[in-house]
């Protein structure tokens, strides 16, 4: 491997670009595939470079034959994010278990005393309120949104954003009672029952979680799970 | 192998190639293996990554421990002759006992030196 690929591959991780590295396996030059431009030493045709970057959409890597010449395109994609609505005691060992799986954390929680900073080392904390922190942060495809604040006022705002974003799982903590509530709130609102049937809820694989930390294990499980499943 | 260290901690964030990156910036020969494909069941999906230096240090995985002493063999030579190569582990049992692959599984890895 070349070290200036290796270079210009880790920049655009740190930047938060998603790349695909391509590899001809038989004499080991590569190229680099951006959504925009490519470079390196290997030279692509087009339908290769189109391969490399469905590969990207799929977030799959995969091994293929061009022209009889073995390729490999591995993807690198912008890591995955949980959006914790409720900097509440739950979050706490769910920031663990979601950084232990390979997840950027962003906790958004206005009401300032909860969200302190060393409750949550690492972690991204907005104190904006949760409709605009959602918006603003850009839920894509790679996001899951998880509220925990039992509060109409902060999970609801999170609510109608997630639902009417690309996030690929929407989970929210509290009772079946809760969530009847909830329910009519966002019909109310004029969310229709399929974007409604989104929300996980009661949130978390049904393992019969009791403590903070099981509940966190719970949903980190019922994430991973649609992540993996749809 | 007996010198250096393995770091088990960090197998799913991708922090191979950082620290890849690192030994070679600091003169060293490093070696970089990756699942290219799997079949049945392997431990590590296709991507997974495993880094080596010349002192025998590594980052990363490419099965669940049991191939990982051949590939680190192969590796050796690709650090020494820069020639990258294509391992396959297969199915066969004789083979998968010998590589200690007894999971049944097939995987493929591609093993470069940064150069």
């Amino acid at each position: 491997m070349n070290p200036d690929t290796l270079k210009s591959l880790l920049a655009a991780r740190e930047a938060k670009k998603a790349v695909a590295l391509v590899s001809h396996l038989e004499t080991g030059v590569q190229a680099l595939v951006f959504t925009d431009r490519t470079e390196g030493d290997l030279l692509l045709d087009e339908d290769a470079t189109t391969a490399a970057r469905n590969a990207l959409r799929d977030d799959k890597s995969v091994r293929m034959r061009r022209d009889d010449v073995p390729l490999f395109v591995q993807v690198f994609n912008p890591p995955k994010r949980i959006i914790i609505v409720g900097a509440v005691h739950i979050a706490q060992p769910l920031v663990t278990l979601a950084q232990t799986s390979g997840y950027e954390v962003v906790i958004v929680d206005p009401r300032g005393a909860f969200a302190t900073r060393d409750r949550f080392p690492g972690v991204t904390l907005s104190e904006d309120w949760p409709d605009e922190a959602l918006t603003a942060l850009g839920i894509n495809n790679r996001a899951a949104v998880v509220t925990l604040t039992h509060d109409p006022k902060l999970d609801d705002p999170a609510l109608h954003v997630a639902l009417r974003s690309d996030a690929f799982y929407v989970g929210s903590l509290g009772s079946k009672r809760t969530h009847a509530g909830r329910i009519e709130r966002l019909k109310e609102a004029g969310f229709s029952d399929a974007e409604i049937a989104q929300i996980h809820a009661p949130v978390g694989l049904a393992i019969n979680a009791k403590s903070p930390a099981e509940i966190a294990i719970s949903i980190m499980a019922q994430i991973t799970q649609v992540l993996h499943d749809g | 192998m007996s010198k250096g260290t393995i770091d088990l901690q960090v197998l799913d964030h991708d922090e191979v190639l950082e620290r890849a990156a690192a030994w070679h910036q600091s003169g060293k020969n490093v070696a970089i293996a990756t699942v290219v494909s799997t079949w049945g069941s392997s431990p590590r999906p296709v991507g997974s990554q495993l880094a080596i230096d010349e002192e025998g240090n590594m980052i990363g995985s490419v099965s669940g421990g049991c191939i990982e002493g051949a590939v680190v063999h192969e590796a050796r030579e690709v650090m020494s002759n820069g020639k990258p190569r294509l391992l396959d582990f297969g199915v066969s049992n004789e083979m998968a006992w010998e590589v200690g692959l007894a999971c049944g599984g097939k995987v493929e890895v591609w093993v470069e030196r940064i150069d």
